[in-house]
């Protein structure tokens, strides 16, 4: 078997909650708690979960734009968990990211040229005249008109400031791409043109993407696995369609069954809707964290915390559940 | 299904609502003739992209437009006898949250922070009926209950930031429903949700529906919500009304390549994986650089000459499966 890009073993990200005239951490947000991963070279991992689960702090962790509490990340064979910025910076060529928000993250005074010739800035590569021509390639790789080079963002339409946002990401050509929610804050029509550029991109350039986002449907869509985390846990994680096809742990099931689909035929289907919030990640339950929206509960759920393994069905490939039992 | 009779007049009639903002280039029409209707009990659906006046249309039947910036200026509401486009604020003030009831899109910013959850639902009761504290208080208590609050006795003193995003939009429900209205106006009701939270939502407005035959106008960019929430459907773009039917008949045989269009575009669950959508290409044409003729013309694959210099006009009857398309017939795949 080959070694997957990126690795990522018991993963931590704990945030102080401060408090008392002292300002002392009184407690810790566990944002991230003991998450383990792998993405391989080409392929997308899809990560869902609701608003609070976690799933953007452990993107940003893994392209270390946060310092992970404990555990490792392995990217290409390195452990980069604990890296300086100054030895980072050699490694972010080939880690980047979109963001959910293209308005937000692409600075307002700059041209949509020095936008997407920054990365080749910052990496002191190619002479100015040289990047020009890079960034008519790259403007026409995510089809965007040429003339775009000398106007500023918020000239640009949602969609095509999503398309700056890919265009600076894939600009150094990376191994990975992180993509934090990249198409909720977009139309639906807009929303399958960007989803279409991002698959073309990857088939074009073999790119690696871990696609961060709360709608499953979008991101069965483009993933070929997919993890589900719920309070900083990854729930169940496997292949695409057996995830969609044959859930295993019940919030997964709560997830697809939840999901409004387009068609009116469904409409009367008896629908097992989650009761109750998401609990305070600053303060899990005990054992199984989903144990108190679960139908399935039972005492074991409340005193042990399953841990993640290999269910019975899947021999071909991997596939995952966080549950004591097999429901 | 409910079953609504034929000869019913209904309880809202918008006629070629115009609603224009005035702006430094000049005035631009947000919703530029649209006209609907909304039969007793039943839900009717408004679907749009950002800025197609979904939500004007919505603050226009309640006149909440902000003001001076926009203003109505054709076309008439017509509300349990009275024209709401050309009624005086008096009445609007008697109707607001008394007959036509609110919800919006983020509790957080529609609740007022500074006061308590239990005056801020009584408060409707208080302004349109002669009730006594104490009798406004077991209103506002079992409405809480079928909302779904647990303890809502001590609901009734909190603060909107001490609820979760899920709760402070039963509070917003409770509030809207709190005086019997007959038309809740719904904007976006569960887009700051999560989708389990959202569930939650959908099922309890369907349920106070069918409890209190309520009827509702529930405004989304969702076509997932409309379907599996409303009767009818409004398909709106570009401030127009593209296509409008009963669900099953624009979600099974959508007629205006806008609607297919959309349809088709969403990823669904049962699609194959990393296949490429369908999309309508460009973008929606800025409201000040409107195209002539069809509005929808420079981004649809049917476009004849016609399109470019007549705009289509709904066909059919009120009551029917309506498009705006002068090619319909001959673009819906039979």
């Amino acid at each position: 078997m080959n070694t997957p890009l990126l690795e990522v073993n018991d993963l931590k990200v704990y945030f102080p909650v401060k408090g008392g005239i002292l300002m002392r951490a009184k407690n810790y947000n566990k944002a991230v708690d003991g998450v383990s991963i792998h993405v391989n070279a080409g392929e997308t991992l899809g990560l869902v979960g609701e608003s609070g689960c976690g799933k953007s702090t452990l993107g940003k962790a893994i392209v270390r734009l946060l310092k992970p509490t404990e555990g490792q990340i392995i990217f290409d064979g390195n452990d980069i968990s604990t890296l300086s910025a100054s030895e980072l910076k050699p490694i972010r060529r080939d880690i980047q990211m979109i963001f959910q928000d293209p308005g937000e993250s692409l600075n307002s005074r700059l041209t949509v040229g020095a936008l997407i010739g920054e990365p080749f800035e910052i990496h002191n590569l190619d002479s100015p005249e040289s990047r020009r021509r890079k960034v008519l390639e790259l403007l026409d790789q995510v089809g965007l008109p040429a003339n775009a080079i000398d106007r500023y963002p918020f000239e640009f339409s949602g969609g095509q400031r999503q398309r700056i946002g890919i265009a600076r990401a894939i600009a150094l050509e990376p191994k990975l791409i992180i993509c934090d929610e990249p198409v909720s804050a977009l139309d639906v029509s807009i929303q399958s043109q960007i989803l279409n550029l991002m698959l073309n991109l990857q088939q074009k350039m073999q790119l690696s993407y871990l696609f961060v986002a709360h709608d499953l449907a979008v991101v069965k869509h483009v993933s070929d696995r997919i993890a589900i985390m719920y309070l900083g846990h990854i729930m169940e994680i496997g292949d695409a369609d057996e995830i969609y096809r044959d859930a295993k742990h019940p919030y997964t099931r709560a997830l697809i069954a939840a999901i409004p689909e387009p068609d009116p035929s469904r409409r009367g289907r008896t629908k097992d809707v989650l009761q109750g919030d998401v609990p305070s990640p600053i303060d899990p339950p005990t054992g199984c964290v989903f144990h108190t929206r679960c139908a399935h509960a039972r005492p074991q759920c409340v005193a042990e915390q399953p841990s993640l393994r290999e269910t019975a069905s899947s021999e071909l490939t991997s596939h995952k559940v966080a549950c004591h039992f097999d429901l | 299904m409910k079953q609504t009779p034929e000869t019913n007049t209904p309880l809202l009639r918008v006629e070629e609502l115009v609603t224009a903002f005035s702006t430094e280039t000049g005035q631009v029409r947000a919703v530029d003739g649209v006209s609907f209707e909304v039969a007793a009990g039943r839900t009717l659906g408004i679907v749009g992209e950002s800025g197609c006046g979904k939500t004007v249309t919505a603050l226009s039947i309640i006149q909440l437009l902000p003001y001076p910036n926009a203003s109505i200026l054709g076309g008439r509401i017509l509300f349990e006898d009275l024209d709401l486009a050309s009624a005086e604020i008096e009445e609007l003030q008697r109707i607001r949250g008394n007959r036509i009831g609110m919800i919006f899109q983020e509790p957080m910013t529609a609740l007022n922070p500074v006061h308590q959850i239990g005056r801020q639902i009584m408060e409707p009761l208080r302004l349109h009926q002669d009730l006594s504290e104490k009798e406004a208080l077991s209103i506002t208590l079992n409405m809480l209950n079928k909302v779904g609050i647990p303890s809502p006795e001590i609901i009734l003193s909190e603060y909107p930031h001490q609820l979760s995003g899920g709760m402070r939009q039963r509070v917003m429900i409770a509030m809207a429903l709190i005086c019997n209205p007959s038309l809740v106006i719904a904007d976006e009701p569960t887009t700051a949700l999560d989708v389990t939270i959202q569930a939650q939502i959908l099922e309890l407005l369907q349920d106070m529906q069918n409890q209190s035959q309520t009827s509702f106008i529930m405004i989304t960019h969702d076509l997932g919500v409309i379907a599996e929430t409303c009767d009818d459907v409004v398909v709106m773009y570009a401030g127009r009304v593209a296509e409008q039917g009963t669900v099953e008949q624009v979600f099974n045989a959508p007629r205006h390549p806008y609607t297919q269009g959309l349809l088709s575009s969403i990823p669904r669950l049962h699609t194959p994986r990393k296949t490429q959508l369908k999309t309508i290409e460009g973008m929606v044409p800025a409201l000040q650089d409107m195209p002539p003729g069809c509005r929808f013309n420079n981004r649809c694959s049917h476009t004849i000459d016609q399109c470019r210099t007549h705009y289509p006009n709904l066909d059919g009857q009120v009551g029917e499966h309506r498009t705006a398309c002068h090619r319909w017939q001959e673009v819906t795949p039979s």
